[in-house]
């Protein structure tokens, strides 16, 4: 097994070193580098504004590009996080607890030093459980039928929206919400045309590049004018020598670095627990474990490096669930399949298999990128931080203007850009009251395909709904289902508080 | 003083205060649209299922999730934020960064992408508070400049430059 696993792996290094491939990946970690930085810009608005470009590319590429720009991110967050105090990113909010402390002691290039490479183990542990995890998965994978893909969805969707950030409920009905717009449209199977409302223009369905870009460029535009936050620009000067740690920093962090990816790699695998968790249980954890616990908060490296790895560790663990079964744990993987999906790609466990060069090229790129994104980090850090004091001012009617072209560029339709500014204004209203808008995503993406395979399932069964619980795996799947529901009304009942207080994160740059 | 302190009176008064009992009645009114509009598209059977389905399906959860989220809002005590506008509505600022996109689509349609570009940057940058007239205009120059060799220049996306399709 290990033997055809690295012949693979050597396969997709060989797609990911080919030129072109190599480019978009550079471009992509550049550019999600970059966007990480700058305060109140999130990876999911970034991707949904390179989207419409990459469809002129081959898929290979146009996947890897939007890869980088995802875990690019990633590794800017946590400058952002460090230097200013600023939750940019929510898996990097907890870095802020003592990473900030650090930086004011003048250490905070050291924190960075020691984040990029704890980055580096974290994701590089991430790479290899997909490797190896994928295969397994997709040899059980293959033999679902209809009725276990529905199951599974459904238990992904649940998953992805009672986990997430917020109340559950809310979580829940955002899910339901993007099912129902990504029923808008043109029925598939009987052509019939669904809540179209007369309009020509719905008859292909809701652009995903508008909907992404709605929810996650104008509302939270719309939710970040004239809020942001003065920025602190006392601690940005760090040049490149304060980034070396020295010998007993070092042996310091190797242990909560290696704890800190396993967190991750073990919260990569329960569907719906992003990043975002990864990181809070695992500081969560080094403070349970620490000798001097009250310690925490004031500028341990610990409290950096086990967040970090760990979020690391989970980002790249997220891909195992959305390339192995076609199941995306959240929004930002929801909106990696959709683009797969628009290059005529379909996602599930056949994707391996009809399409080598793809899942491989991706793990291969993944180690690549994050060699570049080292690489990127240790000199280019004072162009970074110099990026971080852009006003918002200027940032976002430029990011206004990429969301109208990458709106239009998609289908060269300037319908879909007044359908995005509707979706926006929707979006900010959700947001007020308190909704969490990603999960729309995820239930957009999957909408479609659960509507098809429940129908097949129906089919199949001759009516009769009890297939689910009948047939072995797909109950167990639904028994996954109901324990979720059941833990969350306990955990309500007893109004069971998280373990660490929350801080307060900059909204939707999820 | 309200004058009378009837039950049902108190329990109105305490839910409409709540920001959840807003939420909980947008999601029954998405659920409601769903519900209503679903059958119209033919229901099949469970067999066979036809388009309407799935949505007057999803319609009902929706309206059941919209009460259940609706009556949180009575368990809960009430939260700091429970105003569904923030404490400083940007009225001025949400409408300049609608209108930027409806300048796009505007000046994009009739005159081409060079005042499109400039007119939505432009206008959105108004929103802020800081921005003066001369840093917005150079902003809105800037953005063009460079949004012009971009789109047009390297990744020729089908727009014309300067145009004049008459109104």
């Amino acid at each position: 097994m290990i033997e055809t696993a690295l012949t693979d792996l050597w396969y997709g290094f060989g797609v990911a070193l080919q030129p072109h491939n190599l480019m978009w990946c550079f471009i992509g970690v550049l550019v999600g580098n970059m966007v990480g930085v700058l305060p109140g810009m999130g990876p999911l608005a970034t991707i949904s504004i390179l989207l419409p470009l990459t469809f002129g590319i081959k898929p290979v590429g146009a996947i890897l590009m939007l890869a980088g720009v995802m875990y690019g991110a990633q590794y800017g967050g946590a400058i952002c996080s460090i230097l200013l105090n600023l939750p940019c990113h929510p898996p990097h909010a907890v870095t802020c607890l003592d990473g900030f402390p650090m930086t004011k002691q003048g250490r905070g290039g050291v924190a960075l030093g020691l984040t990029v490479m704890a980055s580096f183990v974290g994701a590089s542990w991430g790479i290899t459980e997909m490797i190896f995890l994928s295969p397994i998965l997709v040899r059980v994978a293959l033999e679902f039928g209809p009725a276990e893909i529905c199951s599974l969805m459904l238990l992904g969707l649940l998953a992805g929206s009672t986990l997430a950030r917020g109340s559950p409920l809310k979580g829940v009905a955002m899910t339901v919400l993007g099912l129902m717009l990504g029923i808008v449209g043109t029925d598939l199977e009987t052509g019939a045309e669904r809540f179209t409302f007369g309009m020509t223009h719905l008859d292909d369905g809701i652009e995903l590049v508008g909907l992404a870009l709605g929810l996650f460029g104008i509302a939270e535009f719309m939710n970040s004018i004239n809020q942001v936050v003065s920025i602190n620009a006392k601690y940005t000067n760090v040049r490149l020598r304060d980034m070396r740690p020295s010998k007993s920093d070092l042996k310091q962090a190797i242990a909560p670095m290696f704890r800190g990816t396993l967190v991750g790699s073990l919260c990569a695998l329960i569907p719906g627990t992003g990043p975002t968790i990864a990181s809070f249980v695992a500081y969560a954890t080094e403070k349970k474990i620490s000798k001097h616990p009250e310690k925490f908060g004031t500028g341990l490296i610990e409290g950096v490096i086990a967040p970090e790895a760990s979020t690391h560790s989970s980002v790249q663990g997220d891909f195992i669930p959305t390339m192995s079964l076609g199941i995306p744990g959240d929004a930002v993987m929801a909106l990696l399949l959709g683009a797969l999906m628009i290059q005529g790609i379909v996602p599930g466990p056949q994707l391996i298999k009809e399409h080598p060069d793809i899942f491989w090229g991706l793990v291969a790129s993944f180690w690549i990128g994050n060699i570049m994104l080292v690489l990127l980090n240790v000199p280019l850090i004072g162009i970074w931080v110099k990026l971080l004091t852009i006003p918002y001012k200027y940032l976002y009617p430029s990011a206004l203007f990429f969301v109208c072209i990458g709106v239009y560029a998609a289908n060269n339709d300037m319908f879909q850009v007044g359908e995005t500014v509707v979706i926006g204004i929707l979006g900010y209203v959700l947001l007020r009251l308190g909704f969490h808008p990603a999960p729309i995503l995820l239930g957009f993406v999957l909408g479609p395909r659960f509507e098809e395979n429940f129908r097949r399932a129906m089919l199949i069964s001759r009516g009769d709904i009890l297939v689910f619980v009948e047939r072995p795996i797909s109950a167990v799947f639904i028994g996954l289902c109901v324990l979720l529901i059941v833990l969350q009304i306990y955990v309500r009942i007893r109004g069971t508080k998280p373990p660490i207080e929350i801080p307060t994160v900059l909204e939707g740059a999820e | 003083m309200p004058p009378a302190h009837s039950p049902v009176v108190d329990l109105v008064r305490n839910l409409v205060r709540k920001r959840d009992f807003y939420a909980g009645g947008l999601i029954i009114f998405f659920g409601l649209v769903m519900a209503l509009k679903g059958p119209g598209y033919r229901l099949g059977t469970l067999m066979h299922m036809g388009p309407g389905f799935l949505p007057t399906a999803l319609g009902i959860i929706l309206i059941c999730l919209g009460i259940a989220i609706a009556g949180t809002g009575l368990t809960v005590p009430e939260g700091e934020d429970e105003d569904i506008l923030p404490k400083n509505p940007e009225w001025f600022g949400w409408a300049c960064i609608l209108a930027g996109p409806l300048c796009f689509i505007l000046f994009g349609s009739y005159f081409g992408l060079i005042p499109a570009i400039f007119t939505c940057v432009f206008v959105a940058a108004r929103g802020d508070r800081t921005a003066t007239l001369k840093s917005s205009l150079l902003l809105a120059a800037f953005v063009t400049v460079f949004g012009v060799g971009l789109f047009s220049y390297l990744l020729q996306v089908p727009m014309p430059l300067l145009t004049w399709r008459g109104l």
